[in-house]
């Protein structure tokens, strides 16, 4: 091994770097721990990354460009698939002119996540081969072989990663040479792209086709490989179980899985015949071991009490032993908290005080659920602080909904708060709603990502800027104010009341930027204002 | 060393913890070690428990370090000793902000640096590996106050034997 080429990457960087080594013309994506790191690398690399409203909004954009003919990569977490989902399973009917990789960062255990689905069923669900990498060396690897699949069998390929894959550091050799793709030119393709029935029922045959010849090409694919051992214990697995696995029973014979949608039967099959014991060890849901047994192929699977969480050697041990006994109990760290000086406080600590119901939304802001505030009542997903607000409003007895309000970030807002805010418009509740658009000028929890409402790209450069309260104002939303809440005394406090008093709709924009940013804030501001005496935005052109 | 050394790194969200597994993780690349790291940071800049694993040896598959099985386990914070104590093997070693007195550090915010500096003595990494990867992982800057720190903490180290 060439020592000076040996680097050390995160699975995020690993991918990035991929990306950029094979030629990849856009990536799109919306931050989502553990895939944040993924875009903002492939734009220092010198790629072109976007940050778009979500991960819906995103993946629409990389399959343009992939219709185009170009290599186009959709960042996301697992949750941010869900969003995306819609054109997912049309764009499997489609397919795609280039290649296109959507990659979906798994959260198993919750390190950051307000659940821990397992997208691998997606995989399934929507028609779309799959890859799983277990270390930045694969996610490297991998990535040209997912790019290859998509451009052979012109579909999106799902790029199925885990948090440990993703934030984990291990030693990746690039690869020397690299061919450039072919350059992005459009051919039309008018049966093959607008999904009206009379041509997606053809072209869901096609999907199932091209499924079949790729779990056929599975069957001897090199991306699956037999790591050789004692014929008393074989292990299938996958992703970064696989680690831990190699761990724990380093005698075992072992089928390591990479691509895992549509999975190679017969040589699974083959596997399990040559050893008398045969496990499937999988984080998360039973994907493996439920597809394996319905093929009729007799294995072993892993207890539901590891169904829970992220697996790791000493669990890996138990499954293999039936270990059912209870584990041991982790002592628990110290929990986040606000910032002391985060604007948020003044916002939490009025809700509390007027003893509101509180429907809460996904960010920093929803840290106003812990000590000592305990102030959010609900938290489902990116938006539903409006829908939840808006419902909650409508069914309760006057004396509870007038106490009804729907707390939202501004990068959740831009995500898919606007949805919810033409809601509140056009089905207002009796009683109005009030609504708090928590403005700290940045994604913060992610590690402080923009989005169109910063006015800045990916790269911190400037752009058109979406403005929040000239937004809500289009709408015919008469009470529209913007506040700092930590100025003068009580004048948040009095707003609010104001507001729920009112029985109007009413939309509180609480803007004072993120504490752990303000000074880079303030150099960007700067840039911006040089940029703008220099050259007016495009979208201010009459 | 055919056996892996297993090392956490434990603190809260702003203490450098990261950036010491940085490091290390570096040191032990330029070493010519096989080497994983593996971090939980979604919330670490909101003053929560922040830990990195770093494991190196011939081969190394997971990327975690188990229950019971660190070598080393390097606490930037007093109070985050006890959460994390489990984690040490038995005769491992534990290396909290005592092993340096704060008073010569440059500044508090070399804690991390410093800390390193007691671990590198336990270490078969050289003293030019470890000033190598501390030249590539601070700005020109804040180099010279880091390696003071780091020093600090391998002479003190020594010092106890």
């Amino acid at each position: 091994m060439n020592e000076s080429n040996r680097l050390l990457l995160s699975g995020d960087e690993a991918i990035a770097l991929a990306a950029r080594h094979a030629g990849v013309a856009l990536g799109a994506g919306y931050p989502g721990t553990p895939s944040t790191e993924i875009l903002e690398h492939f734009s220092e690399l010198g790629g072109h990354a976007q940050w778009s409203p979500n991960e819906k909004v995103a993946l629409e954009v990389t399959i343009g460009a992939a219709f185009g003919g170009a290599r186009a990569l959709c960042t996301m977490k697992h949750v941010g698939l869900n969003v995306a989902s819609d054109p997912l399973f049309t764009a499997a009917y489609t397919g795609v002119s280039g290649a296109l990789i959507v990659v979906s960062a798994d959260d198993p255990g919750m390190a950051s996540s307000q659940n821990e689905q397992d997208n691998r069923r997606y995989a399934v669900a929507a028609g779309l081969p799959m890859l799983e990498p277990s270390d930045s060396q694969e996610a490297y690897d991998f990535m040209f072989a997912a790019i290859e699949i998509s451009e052979r069998w012109q579909i999106p390929v799902l790029f199925r990663v885990t948090t440990r894959v993703c934030h984990s550091y291990t030693v990746v050799q690039p690869r020397a040479t690299h061919e450039a793709p072919k350059a992005a030119s459009f051919e039309r393709d008018i049966r093959g792209r607008v999904m009206i029935p009379a041509y997606a029922r053809p072209a869901h045959r096609r999907l199932r086709k091209k499924l079949a010849e790729m779990q056929a090409w599975n069957e001897a694919s090199p991306l699956n490989h037999i790591v050789q051992g004692g014929q008393s214990l074989g292990i299938i697995t996958s992703g970064i179980s696989f680690m831990h696995v190699r761990e724990a029973a380093p005698e075992a014979r072992v089928l390591k899985l990479g691509f895992t949608h549509p999975l190679p039967m017969d040589k699974i099959a083959q596997f399990v015949k040559g050893v008398s014991r045969c496990v499937v060890i999988e984080e998360g849901d039973p994907y493996l071991v439920d597809a394996i047994r319905a093929a009729g192929i007799p294995v072993e699977g892993k207890a539901d009490m590891y169904r829970f969480g992220e697996l790791d050697v000493p669990r890996v041990q138990r499954i293999l032993a039936n270990d059912l006994s209870p584990e041991p109990i982790k002592p628990p760290g110290k929990p986040p908290q606000l910032c002391d000086a985060c604007q948020y406080r003044v916002v939490f600590e009025a809700l509390r005080k007027h003893d509101c119901i509180v429907a809460g939304d996904i960010g920093c802001y929803t840290l106003g659920v812990l000590q000592p505030f305990e102030a959010m009542d609900s938290c489902v997903c990116m938006g539903a602080s409006l829908g939840v607000g808006l419902g909650l409003r409508h069914v309760l007895p006057p004396d509870q909904a007038r106490r009804v309000v729907s707390v939202i970030g501004d990068s959740t807002f831009m995500h898919s708060g606007i949805s919810g805010l033409v809601e509140m418009v056009y089905n207002p509740p009796p009683t109005g709603h009030v609504l708090i658009i928590l403005d700290n000028s940045t994604t913060a929890m992610t590690g402080h990502q923009e989005h169109p409402g910063t006015g800045r790209t990916l790269a911190h450069e400037p752009t058109n800027k979406v403005v929040l309260e000239d937004l809500a104002r289009s709408l015919g939303i008469r009470r529209v104010y913007v506040i700092e809440p930590r100025m003068g005394t009580g004048e948040f406090d009095r707003l609010l009341t104001e507001c729920l008093e009112s029985n109007e709709l009413a939309v509180i924009i609480t803007r004072r930027p993120c504490i752990l940013i303000a000074k880079q804030l303030k150099q960007y501001e700067d840039q911006r204002c040089e940029c703008d005496a220099a050259q007016p935005a495009t979208a201010s052109a009459p | 060393m055919s056996k892996v050394t297993n090392i956490i790194v434990a603190g809260l969200g702003g203490q450098g913890v990261l950036k010491g597994t940085d490091i290390l993780a570096d040191v032990a690349l330029r070493a010519g070690y096989d080497v994983k790291k593996s971090e939980i940071k979604g919330m670490s800049q909101r003053g929560g428990s922040v830990t990195g694993d770093v494991r190196f040896g011939k081969h190394v598959f997971s990327p975690m370090v188990s229950a019971g099985e660190a070598d080393f386990l390097l606490v930037l914070e007093p109070t985050q000793v006890e959460p994390h104590r489990y984690m040490l093997r038995p005769n491992g070693v534990l290396i909290t902000p005592d092993a340096v007195s704060a008073s010569q550090l440059p500044n508090k915010k070399t804690l991390n640096v410093a800390l390193l500096g007691a671990l590198s003595a336990h270490l078969p990494m050289t003293e030019e590996q470890w000033l190598a990867a501390l030249r590539a992982g601070f700005a020109e800057t804040f180099f010279e106050g880091n390696q003071k720190a780091f020093l600090i903490g391998r002479e003190g180290q020594k010092a106890k034997g």
